[in-house]
């Protein structure tokens, strides 16, 4: 396989930042909404990671070794800061509906998170292949919560209803019901025993809380072994 | 003594009403990872509750002093329109030195704070609910008096849900068999977030 094709390959289904291994948990619950807002802000997110894995990648022999995690944090905040200018000017609405979380992707874990585990050692180009791969998987993944959560909880679909307000499940567009939206989810790889960083075992797969950005590469060993022991 | 009414109503907003955790999403990692025991989960709200709190008077300084449209800096160099496109960057640098001068300083004046809070610390930095709080801040336009009580409102509230979730994971989640196997690890505990989301639903007609 083309190995930018693998990168692709990599972020969409191998190691889904979202689905598989768990980072970047507060857009996924905050923006999947509707399908529309769940595109949004995965598009978004997706620009900034290409990017910033790309520059980060290309920078990465000129920044200290001491000044890694601020310059990174630089790189990162800028290209946030540009993508929320062009929204606010271009997609007045999306960016009404996403307020807070668009300057927000900055602390999103998985940005940091392929910068550290992936640009800081590869080539320009494949890092933007990576980031590209990885955005459209947490895309994807936005998109499969918000579009469960919209038919069943507001009876439509891109806005347009197709289901009688009277069999809404109302819950599920309400913040509790992204959690439960979340957990079946979860539940459901479970049982099919997709790998994920949270089966069952708990002490080698735990969620990846804000330390985690350096550790997305061991996780996923731990991960995967422990996909092997169940299976 | 109207002014002291809309300061009770921001506190008790952000920390029951619309909780930080439960119906914003702001800092779920730190949430879902420190939750599962109930010392650890001490350790880090009483980290946040400290870092939220001077994060947000800090970054309020720093916005008058240096964004805001007419602030002493803009009007020095004519800036009519002021800084406020560099917000992100700069509070997202600015919270991390904190965070970092903070941990220096406790490390060398505060011992038993530091040995309680210190390893949480770092986590904090990536909290989205700090940067969020620094940035709700400017768009809410509050003054210097509402920041302060919107920072302890906002990390009570983490505190609360971070304590909650903690106490109920040691005490029925963890190492329970009776939970059917696909739900074993985070789905029952999204499940569990989820029922204390409803819960905290009921705080909704303290304030209209």
């Amino acid at each position: 396989m083309n190995k930018y094709v693998e990168r692709l390959y990599n972020g969409i289904i191998k190691e889904n930042p979202t689905l598989i291994i768990m980072l970047g948990m507060c857009p996924t619950l905050a923006t999947t909404t509707s399908v529309i807002n769940a595109i949004g802000m995965g598009l978004s997110t997706t620009a900034v990671l290409m990017f910033s894995n790309m520059l980060i990648s290309a920078l990465r022999h000129v920044i200290p070794e001491r000044m890694r995690l601020p310059g990174e944090i630089v790189v990162v905040a800028s290209l946030v800061t540009i993508v929320q200018l062009l929204i606010q000017a271009y997609a007045p609405s999306v960016y009404a509906a996403l307020g807070i979380y668009i300057p927000l992707i900055v602390v999103n874990c998985i940005i940091l998170g392929r910068a550290e585990a992936y640009a800081m050692d590869h080539a320009p180009v494949e890092s933007f292949f990576d980031g590209l791969g990885m955005g459209l998987g947490f895309t994807m993944a936005l998109m499969i919560l918000g579009s469960v959560r919209e038919i069943l909880g507001a009876g439509s679909l891109f806005g347009i209803q197709f289901i009688p307000e009277d069999y809404h499940i109302a819950v599920l567009v309400s913040p509790p019901g992204a959690f439960l939206v979340l957990a079946v989810l979860t539940a459901i790889q479970n049982k099919l025993k997709l790998p994920s960083a949270t089966n069952g075992d708990a002490d080698t797969s735990e969620f990846v809380n804000g330390n985690g950005i350096f550790a997305p590469e061991t996780m996923d060993k731990n991960e995967l072994l422990a996909g092997k022991k169940e299976a | 003594m109207k002014s002291l009414v809309d300061l009770l109503l921001i506190a008790i907003k952000y920390s029951l009403v619309s909780n930080v955790v439960l119906s914003q999403f702001l800092g779920i990692c730190a949430f879902l990872g420190v939750s599962k025991k109930v010392d650890s989960s001490k350790g880090m709200g009483g980290a946040v509750i400290f870092v939220i709190t001077l994060a947000s008077i800090v970054t309020h300084i720093i916005y008058i002093v240096f964004m805001k449209a007419t602030s002493p800096l803009c009007k020095a160099l004519g800036l009519k329109d002021g800084l406020d496109y560099l917000n992100t960057i700069v509070f997202i640098l600015v919270i991390a030195a904190l965070v970092q001068f903070i941990e220096m300083f406790m490390k060398k004046n505060m011992k038993g704070l530091y040995d309680a809070l210190g390893i949480y610390l770092p986590l904090i930095t990536t909290n989205c609910a700090v940067l969020g709080v620094a940035l709700n801040n400017v768009t809410f336009q509050y003054n210097m008096a509402e920041c302060i009580v919107y920072g302890i409102g906002i990390s009570v509230g983490f505190a609360l849900a971070l304590l909650l979730m903690a106490q109920i994971r040691e005490n029925i989640v963890e190492g329970n068999d009776k939970i059917p196997h696909s739900f074993q690890g985070s789905p029952i505990v999204l499940v569990t977030a989820s029922l204390m989301a409803i819960a905290f639903c009921g705080f909704q007609g303290l304030i209209r």
